[in-house]
């Protein structure tokens, strides 16, 4: 298998579940031991637990400093996401500024409390880029009906279509991929985040042939999924390996250099 | 040496996979290692002529197979002379076994027809796979939504049939607790880890299911191949467990 021999794989979508752990600590311990094996270099995690998927303000803070407990002793190997509720707008302008102006985070994820179409959103996403922060929003097309609050892809378009200077990251790519790819493909500040679903075969050939092989992340979401389920997906594609290094690693690296960079984190 | 209990041949209904042609299939198993494949057909999901299908496997697995394939029937017992074609699966294409797909030919287990089936199969000495789910129900067609196959009449009815093996395929992630444990308990099961997911997932399988029950299955090519390959690889089993996962299990299985 030749991802175990890949220097540079960058995991998006990491959770700080799927272990045993009573601890953060001891839990990103044991996930990093899982990514030694699969060969994953560097981690983004974001989201603590208990899970909330309506999350009040006093919950998401209390989930990013599970986050930044868990980071702190892996600053080598682990990023981290903020975790907002766009339902408390005001709440979620101080919570970037505590964990990314202030704080260790370098991105955000949006989950299933508000869909992302919605204008309560835009000084968030403006916000984040005033930051450099990564943006990563979740989206399904589910056959029997999505929450009401969780985003599809054609939401991610409409507020990605009103910052088309903002680059953001398609969650899951939509779930059911042979129509979220087709969503998003001319959308071109949308990247494409390959984790969270089954490995269904043909799913990265028709990404790369559609979006380009510079606008997909691989992600697992872990540890709900497993690394190797996820990195199947990349490693079984018919897809050149110059593109298996830009999705495994390369893209992401870029996307997250400026915010890096400004925060001194030399790679 | 890898024994792959999970495979399909020809097209899946809704899209073309990258390695739906035979050849093309049978030349990633060999570049994988995969010495052994147990193969059924997709066309079994929804075609109705299963004689003609199960006369085409066992052709694709004969001409093209490279002596990786191994066929295993289609059977659907709401059609009538389903046993005719149970006989052919034996007799006629030395299968030592049939996959079954009871939501998409709409029976339940608790159904007479599904025990009558059962007790053909036993009687056969015939290894009875039974595929739980094809996808993820939340991807599938809007119009052609099928939901996983309940598993709950399964142990009670194993109690009249002992010596009858059962493969239930892309069950992980759906069977769990008490369910998973009555079947675990009910006989000879045995489950493939084509659907387990979760970090080091065979390790947390193997906490809940028998090694000797624990079999390599990929779901390819609907799944790529690679998925359950890794799955190997994130689990820390050790060169015993894994050799009874990759094909000592399969292996004492056909010989029972």
């Amino acid at each position: 298998m030749k991802t175990a021999t890949r220097k540079s794989i960058w995991d998006l979508h990491c959770h700080l579940s799927g272990v045993n752990g009573k601890t953060v600590d001891e839990r990103i311990a044991r996930l990093m031991e899982y990514a030694d094996r699969m060969g994953v270099e560097r981690l983004v995690f974001f989201m603590g637990w208990p899970w909330s998927v309506d999350p009040d303000p006093d919950d998401f803070r209390r989930q990013n400093d599970q986050v930044i407990q868990a980071l702190s002793h892996w600053h080598d190997r682990a990023f981290g996401f903020a975790y907002l509720n766009p339902k408390y707008p005001r709440e979620c302008l101080a919570e970037l500024d505590r964990c990314i102006a202030h704080g260790p985070l370098v991105g955000i994820k949006l989950w299933v409390s508000k869909r992302c179409k919605d204008s309560e959103l835009d000084a968030i996403v403006e916000r984040t880029a005033e930051l450099k922060g990564v943006i990563f929003q979740h989206t399904w097309y589910k056959a029997g009906g999505n929450l009401e609050g969780e985003s599809t892809p054609a939401d991610l378009v409409a507020l990605a279509a009103r910052h088309p200077d903002i680059p953001m990251i398609c969650g899951h790519a939509g779930g059911d991929w042979e129509l979220g790819i087709r969503t998003v493909r001319d959308q071109k500040n949308l990247y494409l985040g390959t984790g969270g679903f089954d490995p269904t075969a043909g799913f990265m050939e028709m990404a790369v042939r559609e979006v380009g092989e510079d606008r997909i992340i691989y992600g697992s979401d872990i540890g709900g999924r497993s690394f190797a389920s996820q990195l199947a997906k990349v490693d079984g594609a018919e897809i050149s390996e110059k593109a298996k290094e830009k999705i495994l690693g390369g893209n992401l690296k870029q996307l997250m250099l400026p915010i890096l960079k400004q925060k001194g984190i030399r790679l | 040496m890898i024994t792959d209990v999970n495979i399909n041949l020809s097209r899946w209904p809704f899209r073309r996979l990258p390695h739906d042609e035979t050849a093309k299939l049978v030349g990633k198993l060999e570049r994988a290692g995969i010495t052994q494949a147990w193969a059924c057909s997709f066309d079994g999901l929804l075609h109705h002529d299963i004689s003609a299908l199960n006369q085409r496997l066992a052709d694709d697995c004969n001409q093209l197979g490279k002596g990786i394939l191994v066929p295993f029937g289609c059977i659907n017992p709401t059609l009538t002379g389903w046993q005719k074609d149970l006989a052919q699966c034996k007799r006629k294409h030395q299968m030592p076994g049939i996959r079954l797909f009871p939501n998409y030919h709409d029976y339940k287990l608790d159904d007479r027809l599904f025990a009558d089936l059962l007790a053909q199969a036993e009687q056969e000495e015939m290894i009875v796979q039974i595929a739980l789910k094809m996808e993820d129900e939340r991807t599938q067609h809007p119009r052609l939504r099928v939901p996983a196959v309940d598993m709950k009449p399964l142990p009670e009815l194993l109690e009249k049939h002992p010596k009858i093996r059962i493969v239930i395929l892309n069950g992980m992630k759906t069977l769990r607790g008490d369910l998973l444990a009555e079947l675990v308990e009910a006989g000879n099961v045995y489950f493939d880890i084509s659907m387990q997911e979760s970090v080091g997932g065979i390790e947390k399988m193997l906490k809940l299911i028998p090694l000797e029950r624990v079999l390599f299955g990929s779901h390819f090519p609907f799944f790529y191949l690679e998925s359950s390959l890794l799955k190997l690889k994130e689990s820390n089993l050790g060169r015993f467990r894994e050799e009874a996962i990759r094909y000592k299990n399969a292996a004492g299985l056909l010989k029972t």
